[in-house]
């Protein structure tokens, strides 16, 4: 489902973010991305998301090259994913429930269609009740929550998530990482980039360590 | 296809959100486009009115032709001359002033009936009095040409130059107005750009994470093309309502002036054919202000770089 090979990324003014990664993720298996900071977790999720085009080497996601994407067929490969932000990026001007519709929207979902799957990822993530509050109404763990909510309501194959606890004190964090085990028991690809041991230990993930934008051996 | 028609709802739900968002704002951008279309309309409007007036109120009778014949012209060839006007499509109506009839006026009018009676014979030709029924110079020159090449027609007198005076200035106030009209249209472009533009800066963030999540250029472009467009719309609508009240205004106070030599004088209302081409140059250019603001902007807002 997911292969790398030989992959780098140089960024302008010389720094190496990754160099010569090789992998292959399986449909439905679960990964961890770690490595201390700046080791290149984030750069390898953004690789992934075409958010940046690899130096070189190749990228094949469901059998699509994504350095050779063209620039029209980005919008719809990233209709695979559901991505996880460590900031939420929630748009704070529209309720819970507008936040969470709008991938669906964006993919062209009818209105009624749109209701029924947005109040399923709410359900959820538990935060049905607060369908329709605003994202400033809400606590850290349920902001967190229902980005996470945004992120799966298409029901996408592959779930990118970076650094999903890393603001969450350790009660929130273990929900969130049981939310990550049911999506994955239901066979969707997760792929999360963090530094959690605690999470990674609930979770007991492959993991992929990178050092220095490397795979560590 | 279903999916299509609720995108575009979606899109035009969320550019009507966005006005009722700012309604002052909106209002006013409305009013200066519409002040600025309202003044390239008003100008065509009214020189329609002063084209229509002159030609048609001036003067009843119209622009008149007088045709003379041969002085040797049979009774044969004057009835001849009479058939080819009554086939010519120009011509409205036309009387013959018989060379005898002439002759009596002359002596009736000028008080020279002793010199009259003391020709030998009479000097006047037959001659008739022509009505055009089109009243623009280039038919009325055209018509004169022909009959002149009619036979023993000797000469075909026209007064035009007055029309071609008259033409000549609306042709100078046309290209004015169309001038004032490129103008303003790019004043409208130029003004929806910056809207559409402003609103992608306040935006900023919706488009960032939309981009994320799959959106594509044209879902982005989608509203914004919208709003572009129903502010072109609105603002025509606001500078027809600014030229029909100044018509309006402009035909009381001349009812109230009434003054003799143009009571008559009134100016039309828009008709619907420059209306629609008003509504629908401002619908295109407030589309083409936002499709340039957004290609640009959007591109620009390419996925966060970190």
């Amino acid at each position: 489902m997911i292969s790398f090979s030989h992959v780098s990324k140089h960024y302008l003014g010389g720094r190496e973010a990754l160099k010569d990664v090789s992998f292959v993720l399986d449909a439905g298996e679960m990964a961890f991305v770690t490595g201390h900071s700046g080791a290149g977790k984030t750069t390898l999720l953004k690789l992934l998301a075409a958010i940046e085009r690899p130096t070189a080497g190749s990228i094949i996601v469901n059998g699509q090259n994504i350095g050779a994407l063209k620039l029209r067929a980005v919008p719809f490969l990233r209709r695979n994913f559901g991505l996880v932000f460590q900031d939420h990026k929630l748009l704070f001007d529209r309720t819970a429930f507008d936040n969470v519709a709008l991938p669906l929207e964006i993919a062209g979902y009818s209105g009624n269609d749109i209701a029924k799957r947005v109040r399923a990822a709410l359900d959820k993530v538990g935060l049905l009740q607060q369908e329709r509050a605003m994202p400033v109404a809400l606590s850290g763990g349920e902001q967190q929550r229902l980005c996470i909510a945004r992120a799966i309501v298409h029901r996408p194959a592959i779930l990118l998530a970076d650094e999903p606890t890393g603001n969450l004190d350790a009660d929130y964090a273990a929900s969130i990482g049981e939310l990550f085990r049911s999506f994955n028991q239901v066979g969707v690809t997760v792929v999360i980039a963090t530094h959690d041991q605690t999470l990674r230990a609930q979770l007991n993930p492959r993991v992929i360590a990178l050092k220095q934008g490397g795979i560590a051996s | 296809m279903k999916a299509w028609v609720t995108q575009h709802v979606r899109g035009l739900r969320a550019a009507l959100a966005r006005f009722a968002g700012t309604p002052f704002g909106s209002l006013f951008n409305i009013l200066v486009i519409g002040f600025a279309l309202a003044l390239p309309f008003g100008f065509y409007i009214a020189l329609d009115g002063l084209q229509t007036f002159a030609l048609h109120g001036l003067d009843s009778s119209g622009p008149q032709l007088s045709v003379f014949m041969a002085l040797d012209a049979s009774r044969d060839d004057v009835t001849k001359i009479e058939q080819h006007l009554r086939q010519q499509q120009h011509v409205d109506k036309f009387h013959l002033v018989p060379r005898d009839q002439a002759l009596q006026e002359l002596k009736r009018s000028s008080g020279l009936a002793d010199v009259v009676d003391s020709l030998p014979q009479n000097p006047l030709p037959d001659a008739f009095v022509v009505s055009a029924n089109d009243r623009s110079p280039a038919v009325l020159e055209a018509l004169r040409d022909e009959i002149q090449a009619w036979p023993h027609v000797a000469h075909v007198q026209l007064d035009s130059a007055w029309a071609q005076r008259l033409d000549a200035l609306l042709r100078i106030g046309r290209f004015a107005a169309a001038l004032l009209a490129i103008l303003f249209a790019i004043v409208l472009a130029a003004v929806t750009f910056n809207t559409i533009r402003l609103q992608i800066l306040t935006q900023r963030d919706e488009i960032t994470v939309a981009k994320l999540i799959g959106a594509t250029d044209a879902f982005m472009r989608r509203p914004l093309l919208y709003f572009g467009t129903l502010l072109g719309l609105a603002s025509g609508a606001a500078a027809w309502l600014l030229v029909t009240g100044g018509i309006l205004l402009f035909n009381r106070e001349l009812g109230s002036m009434t003054p003799v030599a143009i009571t008559s004088f009134r100016l039309g209302y828009p008709g619907s054919g420059p209306s629609m081409a008003l509504f629908a140059m401002a619908a295109t250019l407030g589309w083409l202000g936002a499709w340039l603001a957004a290609s640009r902007n959007i591109a620009l807002l390419e996925a966060e770089p970190k």
